[in-house]
């Protein structure tokens, strides 16, 4: 079970990166607890230049722009 | 069989001599860009249409304007995400901290340039910057240069008004960032953040060198291209069809009496009316397009751009969460007044 979160105010782009982890984890049968930070305050005390962020098990992965599908499986599996 | 040999070919060329491949790429892109004009003519002289007749002139218009305009951008997104791909935020943020005086401010607003950038990171960067010691003016001034002067914006320039009107909006747009940023440094408005940002721990930060293979930094284009290209793309089709429809048909000076060279309030009543809309600089486009085929001013039609782009409503309620309102009051009054004086200066000059 992976803890993920995905870290923007709620744009466009915060959205796509949630749906397409959901979706990525869904065909790779991983299970994963997804959850949105839109908090600017919690955002910021990981540290990133630019939204979305992506951080799995308190680890930042990712910042800025959608994550590739491939990006994704790598951090899945 | 035998083409998905030769792709897999090219593709393994391509990986092992990138930047040869990229000249090729060039050369491949120049030359397309020398068939656009023969090339529009020759579709336009197939239709059974009139040359002469506003239908016509209207069809070569749009057949000749969008593949160039399409050409331009692909080009220009795709060197950008090279560039991009030197400047990201985490080593502009080392190249600024702690730079004091007006010099560090033009440097931020040339990095806004090219330093990737989407508004709804705006407090991310914002605070990431503040926090390593980037002063709040240079802050500032990259704030602004980064969605206002940006690579869509200048092509779309350049591609319906000439270099002369992209140069001009380049130059203007960077001034606007350097001396709004300088303004708002000299007027030491630090107290006006909001508390908690104040509270932030500061963090020291280093420039990191680390080497990213050249193969790395096309495919970053590539991804550019895809991503905004693929947005872009409809908008530009939009606004230039608007051009075309109105080239052909509505008479050039109806917009005139409203937003033309003469009316001095133009500029103004522009800048006011753009504030509360949001959008970036590829959704105004076909507005501009069709506000200038109808014979407003150029000043006033980029003022009201430039404001829609720096200006927002809603891009300000985000601010409000790290800033004062007396700072966001500032902010707005200084770029407003900026950007009305780059709309007179557009108008006397063109």
């Amino acid at each position: 079970m992976k803890e993920i979160k995905v870290l923007g105010s709620g744009c466009a782009n915060c959205k796509n990166t949630a749906q397409l982890i959901e979706t990525v984890a869904r065909e790779q049968q991983v299970e994963i607890q997804l959850e949105k930070i839109t908090d600017m305050q919690k955002i910021m005390a990981y540290q990133i230049l630019s939204t979305p962020g992506v951080v799995i098990d308190g680890q930042v992965v990712h910042a800025g722009g959608v994550p590739s599908r491939a990006q994704i499986t790598n951090w899945l599996t | 069989m035998t083409a998905a040999v030769s792709i897999n070919q090219s593709h393994a060329i391509v990986f092992r001599f990138p930047k040869t491949a990229l000249g090729f790429g060039i050369l491949i892109w120049l030359g397309l860009y020398q068939t656009l004009t023969p090339l529009s003519e020759w579709l336009v002289a197939l239709l059974p249409i009139n040359r002469a007749s506003h239908f016509g002139g209207a069809v070569q218009f749009f057949c000749y304007e969008t593949p160039k305009v399409l050409l331009l951008l692909t080009g220009v997104v795709f060197i950008m995400g090279i560039v991009n791909s030197y400047f990201t935020p985490e080593r502009t943020r080392a190249l600024l901290a702690g730079r004091m005086n007006i010099i560090a401010n033009g440097m931020a607003a040339g990095l806004g340039v090219v330093t990737p950038f989407c508004s709804c990171s705006a407090i991310p960067l914002f605070i990431g910057f503040l926090q390593a010691g980037v002063p709040l003016g240079v802050t500032f001034s990259f704030l602004i240069a980064a969605p206002m002067v940006n690579e869509i914006a200048l092509v779309l320039l350049f591609g319906l008004f000439g270099w002369q009107v992209a140069a001009l909006y380049l130059t203007l747009g960077l001034t606007l960032a350097i001396v709004a940023g300088w303004l708002i440094g000299r007027l030491h408005m630090e107290r006006y953040l909001e508390d908690w940002v104040r509270a932030m721990q500061t963090i020291t930060v280093s420039i990191e060198t680390t080497r990213v293979p050249f193969i790395h930094r096309l495919q970053m284009g590539a991804k550019a291209v895809n991503d905004i290209v693929g947005k872009v793309w409809r908008y530009v089709v939009i606004g230039i069809l608007l051009g075309a429809l109105i080239h052909g048909y509505v008479p050039a000076d109806l917009m005139a009496s409203f937003l033309g060279e003469e009316i001095w309030w133009a500029v103004p009543v522009a800048v006011l009316i753009g504030i509360p809309m949001y959008t970036n600089a590829a959704g105004v486009i076909p507005i501009v397009q069709a506000l200038l085929a109808k014979g407003a001013a150029l000043g006033s039609v980029l003022a009201f751009m430039m404001s829609v782009i720096a200006l927002s409503l809603p891009e300000m309620l985000i601010l409000r969460k790290v800033l004062k309102p007396p700072l966001i009051i500032t902010f707005i009054a200084i770029v407003g007044c900026g950007i009305i004086a780059i709309g007179y200066i557009f108008n006397a000059l063109l």
